[in-house]
């Protein structure tokens, strides 16, 4: 089998301007604009998301962290136009200057066959086992595209193979089954499958969680590859803080439907300037961390049937005073340079002991 | 010299043309944490599942306080007496719960079978204050915990039958960070409290780092390196454990290296790589 992608051929200029440049791109470089997005399901205290404002430039990877329950997936869906059913939603989700959460069928059918891909957790979950490689890589760009830009069948099975190559697989894996190959190479198809139709963002929902250690590397390895060389702008939800950290250009964290920080990876990882993040960071065990005890967070997040006044992590929050449980804290600017935000009253006495609470 | 509590000795267990135990052994001394760390097909869950015996060895033997456990319990009280031995916590607390039994009903089950002369309810109370449940997840039906709770419940459950060893499997892997450290820290305390064993089966290093005293490297099959955890961790002698510590993501992490690492350790082997359809890639 040929693997390593890095002496492949470069491929010609992609033609990733083509979907933007027909949707009358806005001319701004930002992909995903998603704009005081709150989303409430019925039979919940509290909205699932609640006012999350985050942005994707083209060519940039975006790290969106937190644990299970925080919204970080939904967020990402909200990018599809995939919410649940009988959810009610405010604020807009752009892609592409253009609004995902007013679109009609056709218009988000378009939008999740050239604009948007989404790359799964589970490579195995995410295929028909019925059906060969082949048929699951081209099925996006002929059948599911209508009309002129529907794709030939020999076109896309000619772009299948060159994408195929680039992930560092070979076109015998077109004719294979998924249960022949390995979970690794499965999610390689899967990024290929994904790029097929050119998309302007990639969404990357825990795409190496389900693998092995040292696969995750090479998936990452190449998602990075592919990001630079198609432009492709990357929206990684990961609940992994060093993978984030490791990988991103800028990262959000979320917890119980808000953005609680957000800046650029290396800072915010640093010097937390929220005590959620803070805590994160001090409960992964580390390598370099000693053995015996972490420092946990005790708690658990507020389940949604639970209404939140004030900040959401002051029931956990080592910091927390009165106001907390009485006042929502804004997202303020805690630094003097690239953006950095922080919805935490006590922002400030975070400072110096940014080191302490991660050591 | 006293007997050491769990002792595996050349383990071997192949399924067809795949040796997923190749000649494992290792040593787990009284109150001590052992780690087995490999990535996945390395064999390590195998070991494990041999080890609280779900599965049988073609060859070798696991022996608990120097007594070979018999690979075939006959009759209640040695299957009973097998179970006191070693338990077993799994990955999945979704999947390791009777979602129709409540969480004392659990506890009360297990307690009656080991032990019928004793009054189970103050132990009952007992085993939920050791692993951090109120008198109110008591009363719940597992649906209605989350997964740390659930992982709390299967190891109250475990620690019921008072094993001598217990193995734990990927315990805290789905577990979200800050409920893992909870239930890592809870493990430490009982660890301190009980002259319990672990066999820690784990793909993460920064896990392994935290509960271990000890560690075995698993590649195909085999132990690569063994020895203190700390040592290995920090001065690792195998070109595999060199490439699993790569592979964590740390600041300045290089995935680019990592996989040209991969495959240079992967090309020259001459022995099939354990996929899920692997026998399509006989190399």
């Amino acid at each position: 089998m040929t693997r390593g992608p890095m002496t492949r051929p470069p491929r010609p200029a992609s033609a990733n301007g083509s979907t933007a440049s027909a949707n009358g791109s806005t001319g701004s470089t930002t992909t995903l604009d998603v704009r005081g997005l709150r989303v409430t399901l019925p039979g919940t205290a509290r909205p699932v998301l609640d006012g999350i404002d985050l942005t994707v430039g083209s060519g940039e990877t975006v790290a969106l962290v937190g644990e299970s329950g925080s919204g970080k997936t939904l967020t990402s869906r909200s990018a599809l136009g995939l919410l649940p059913p009988g959810a009610t939603t405010e604020g807009t989700v752009l892609v592409e200057g253009h609004d995902v959460l007013a679109m009609d069928a056709d218009r988000l059918r378009a939008l999740r066959t050239d604009t948007v891909a989404m790359i799964f957790q589970d490579p195995r979950a995410a295929l028909n086992p019925l059906r060969r490689i082949g048929d699951f890589l081209t099925e996006s760009v002929c059948s599911a595209r209508t009309g002129d830009r529907a794709m030939g069948r020999s076109a896309a099975t000619a772009r299948a193979v060159e994408l195929l190559d680039a992930v560092g697989l070979d076109d015998s894996a077109l004719k294979k089954y998924p249960s022949q190959v390995s979970g690794g190479m499965l999610q390689r198809v899967m990024i290929a499958a994904a790029l097929m139709g050119d998309p302007a963002l990639l969404l990357a929902d825990e795409p190496t969680t389900a693998l092995d250690v040292t696969t995750q590397a090479e998936v990452i390895a190449l998602l990075a590859r592919l990001r630079e060389r198609f432009g492709t702008g990357l929206l990684f939800v990961t609940h992994d803080l060093d993978l984030a950290a490791a990988i991103s250009d800028r990262v959000y964290v979320m917890y119980a439907g808000r953005i609680v920080e957000t800046g650029p990876a290396e800072t915010l990882f640093a010097r937390p300037r929220h005590p959620y993040t803070a805590a994160l960071l001090a409960s992964t065990p580390r390598l370099t961390t000693p053995g015996g005890r972490l420092a946990a967070i005790p708690g658990q997040p507020p389940d949604l049937r639970t209404p939140v006044t004030g900040c959401a992590f002051a029931a956990r929050c080592p910091l927390a005073t009165e106001v907390c449980d009485e006042h929502a804290p804004a997202p303020l600017q805690v630094s003097e340079g690239p953006v950095h935000l922080a919805a935490c009253h006590h922002s400030d006495r975070l400072v110096g002991e940014g080191s302490a609470v991660d050591a | 010299m006293p007997e050491p509590l769990l002792q595996a000795v050349d383990l071997r267990r192949s399924f067809g043309t795949v040796h997923a135990v190749d000649g494992v052994s290792f040593t787990l001394p009284e109150g001590g944490s052992l780690g087995i760390v490999g990535g996945s097909g390395s064999g390590k869950t195998t070991t494990a599942r041999i080890v609280v015996g779900l599965e049988h060895a073609d060859a070798g033997e696991v022996r608990v306080r120097g007594r070979a456990r018999p690979s075939r319990a006959r009759g209640r009280e040695q299957r009973l007496a097998r179970a006191r031995e070693v338990q077993m916590v799994f990955q999945d607390p979704y999947l390791s719960l009777d979602p129709r039994t409540g969480v004392d009903q659990v506890l009360r089950e297990t307690l009656r079978l080991h032990f019928p002369d004793r009054d189970p309810e103050p132990r009952i109370r007992e085993l939920l204050d050791q692993v951090g449940l109120g008198t109110r997840a008591a009363d719940a039906l597992p649906r209605q915990l989350s997964g740390g709770q659930r992982q709390r419940v299967a190891i109250a459950r475990a620690l019921a039958v008072e094993p001598a060893v217990l193995v734990l499997d990927e315990a805290v892997a789905a577990l979200d960070v800050s409920v893992q450290a909870q239930i890592l820290n809870l493990l430490a305390d009982i660890r301190e409290q009980t002259p319990i064993g672990y066999l820690f089966i784990t793909h993460d290093l920064g896990v392994v780092r935290c509960v271990t005293d000890e560690v075995i490297v698993m590649r195909h099959g085999s132990v690569v390196e063994a020895g203190a955890t700390a040592e290995v961790l920090a001065a690792p002698q195998h070109p595999y454990t060199r490439l699993l510590l790569d592979s964590v993501p740390h600041p300045g992490w290089n995935p680019d290296r990592i996989a040209a690492a991969r495959q240079e350790l992967t090309s020259p082997l001459a022995q099939p790589t354990q996929h899920t359809g692997g026998r399509s890639e006989p190399t």
